[in-house]
């Protein structure tokens, strides 16, 4: 996983809320063995029409839009488990998403793909949505060591909780199996003592 | 101290706790399937690992599976090929696989209690949304990231935060017509789409305790549509029934055993919850969702809400213009295409008896394509045995061979661009069933009346 420090970028608005997995990445995507290419199929149905050209008023689609932060509605990431979500928005070149709140599943899967799932207010979340679609090049500035969020343009910043652990697995590009690979020996004692064989 | 059922389960599978507050969890069973499981093996073996209890894991075949003629070879390359993955990675690293010809194949989430893999007061994962089907059984279970599958396959453990418990209580007997799914898409139509994240529910009251087990993974299996990591069950007599006697299940002294540990796993009384919702069950009439997401649910003599707040206007207008419906109105009578009785919510025998029940010397309307994809192997063997195939192709339904099939059109069965289909399935996301498609959630006796009247009616109206 690629270490996480921090981001100068601006932010592509998706002003929906309960964006769910199967928009992120359709399940007739994820027939690929392997992590890689799924950006391109990132959003599908919302970003192409059924013959692949691209349907001009998606946000993606907007060349006035661009930037790592994806800045959506409340309960991003809900539905399928699939871990390809993250990866999809990755691989498009994504580092964080902003949200009011996120689903649980999608939250892990984001921080296991060294994507920052970034939780705000509804409040900093209304704010931001409207202040990038009227200035798309409103630089938005995440430090995560910090945990703050700002807007060199409003003059504010704004701090974000993130588990500590997970913080620093995002900083230091650690992951979780290294961790539990080497609780080992107590993953062994705990089978001989739990209670139950069957 | 009491405790919620959540804790007891919870605090057995603590193999220690880290600074930040999280919890080393241990992992009873580890179910796998071929669509989160490739890059999770890939992760292994970029890292020379080995798996470390490889005899706690199960595979099936069941995401991206045709549902006809299953001897033959997938025809579909990409699809052939995942599958085949799944095989070479189970050969090579020595797990149980009931792959596609199996007769234990089935979807993941309908083959583990069948088999008794699925038991009271287990931890257990997949890589699937639906895996809170299990908790039915009083398990902690709940799906899980490609990732986290790695992390399953070395070391059965996973590091996890202790979830908020919720409890749900539905109180009464459930009116003629009423089935588990209405039950469900009724609290989820009450809490939203995500009212219970965070948490894990637990579901309680009279109108739950009276559910088959069929009816309690229906249940169950829904909690993931309102957030919920997981939901579950205190297991009972039911449960005990339900078990006792399948393959994976304990046998002789281990039953005894198991059976004097299972029936301490209840909340105690005084145990605390952080929310709690109780509903009268005479409140809850067949459901039907006209949305987008399955919070999008009302009975179905209801009309689609005309008030929205204003927060939620730009997205819930979307989802009615992508259903073709407008605010407030009714969806008696509205023209149904296609009807999909499947999927792990509602695939199960029961389900199946309850639809053949139906439609029995009646006959699906000219312009419906039905169809019915059983959960498993097992399913599809007891249908015939009953007799339920015949009854069902006499209706003019199109049994097909198991697998998760349309519920979320990975393999070929998919609903065309703007055609309705009544599903029994989970989700009625846009593009769910294929691009473009329309999905109505309902009860697979919903689902059966629709089929017959081709259209949306009252369905009270209809019940044998």
């Amino acid at each position: 996983m690629e270490k996480f420090q921090t981001l100068h970028t601006t932010g592509v608005p998706l002003p929906f809320e309960n964006v769910d997995t199967d928009q992120i990445i359709p399940a007739r995507f994820l027939k690929a063995t392997t992590r890689e290419g799924f950006g391109e199929n990132l959003f599908r149905d919302w970003r192409y029409n059924a013959d692949g050209s691209p349907k001009a008023d998606f946000v993606l689609n907007e060349p006035r839009y661009s930037g790592q932060i994806l800045v959506a509605g409340k309960n991003f990431g809900c539905g399928s488990s699939r871990e390809h979500a993250a990866w999809a928005l990755y691989d498009a070149g994504f580092r964080a998403v902003i949200s009011s709140y996120f689903a649980d599943i999608f939250r892990g899967n984001a921080l296991n793909t060294g994507l920052l799932p970034l939780q705000v207010s509804d409040e900093i979340l209304a704010r931001l949505l409207a202040a990038i679609e009227e200035n798309p090049q409103l630089e938005v500035v995440v430090d995560l060591p910090s945990q703050t969020l700002a807007v060199p343009a409003w003059g504010e910043t704004v701090s974000f909780a993130i588990d500590p652990y997970k913080k620093e697995c995002l900083i230091n590009g650690y992951d979780d199996i290294d961790f539990l690979v080497n609780q080992k020996s107590a993953i062994e004692a705990y089978e001989q003592k739990r209670a139950w064989t069957w | 101290m009491p405790r919620t059922l959540v804790d007891k389960i919870w605090d057995a599978h603590v193999v220690r706790s880290i600074a930040s507050g999280q919890d080393v969890v241990y992992i009873d069973r580890h179910l796998i399937h071929e669509v989160t499981s490739p890059q999770a093996f890939d992760e292994i073996a970029a890292r020379g690992l080995s798996l470390f209890r490889p005899n706690q894991i199960i595979a099936t075949a069941d995401h991206n599976v045709p549902t006809l003629n299953q001897h033959l070879p997938i025809t579909e390359p990409l699809s052939r090929s995942q599958v085949d993955k799944l095989t070479e990675n189970c050969q090579k690293y020595g797990i149980e696989l009931y792959g596609l010809g199996h007769q234990r194949q089935g979807i993941v989430h309908v083959i583990g209690p069948e088999l008794g893999l699925t038991q009271p007061g287990l931890t257990m994962v997949c890589g699937d949304s639906h895996t809170s089907t299990h908790g039915a059984f009083g398990a902690i279970a709940f799906g899980i990231g490609t990732s986290q599958v790695a992390q399953v396959m070395a070391s059965q453990c996973l590091l996890l935060t202790r979830p908020k418990r919720m409890r749900v209580a539905v109180e009464g007997d459930l009116r003629p017509g009423v089935t588990a799914k209405d039950l469900i898409l009724y609290i989820i139509s009450k809490l939203g789409t995500g009212g219970a994240t965070g948490y894990f529910v637990e579901y309680a009251g009279s109108a739950v305790r009276s559910l088959s087990m069929e009816g309690r993974m229906t249940v169950c299996n829904m909690s993931i549509e309102m957030g919920a990591r997981g939901g579950l069950i205190a297991p009972d007599a039911t449960t005990f029934a339900y078990v006792e006697g399948r393959p994976f299940a304990p046998k002789g002294e281990a039953w005894e055993q198991a059976l004097a540990y299972w029936e301490t796993l209840y909340s105690d009384d005084d145990a605390v919850f952080d929310a709690e919702f109780v509903y009268d069950a005479a409140d809850i009439t067949p459901m039907i969702t006209y949305g987008t997401n399955p919070g999008m649910g009302i009975p179905l003599t209801g009309n689609v809400p005309s008030q929205v707040p204003d927060a939620e206007a730009e997205s819930f207008d979307k989802s009615l213009k992508y259903m073709g419906f407008e605010r407030g109105e009714s969806l008696l009578g509205k023209q149904i295409d296609y009807v999909f009785i499947g999927s792990c919510t509602n695939s199960r025998i029961e389900d199946l008896r309850t639809v053949a029940a139906y439609v029995q010397g009646k006959h699906k309307a000219g312009h419906v394509e039905a169809i019915i994809v059983p959960g498993s192997k097992q399913v599809e063997q007891q249908a015939i045995a009953e007799g339920i195939d015949k009854i069902l192709a006499e209706a003019g339904f199109e049994l097909r061979e198991p697998g998760c099939s349309a519920c979320l059109a990975m393999n070929e069965d998919k609903i065309p661009a703007g055609a309705y289909c009544v599903a029994t399935s989970n989700r009625n996301f846009e593009g769910r069933q294929g691009p473009g498609s329309r999905t109505l959630l309902a009860s697979p006796l919903v689902a059966a009346i629709t089929a017959v009247q081709g259209r949306i009616v009252d369905i009270t109206q209809y019940l044998n």
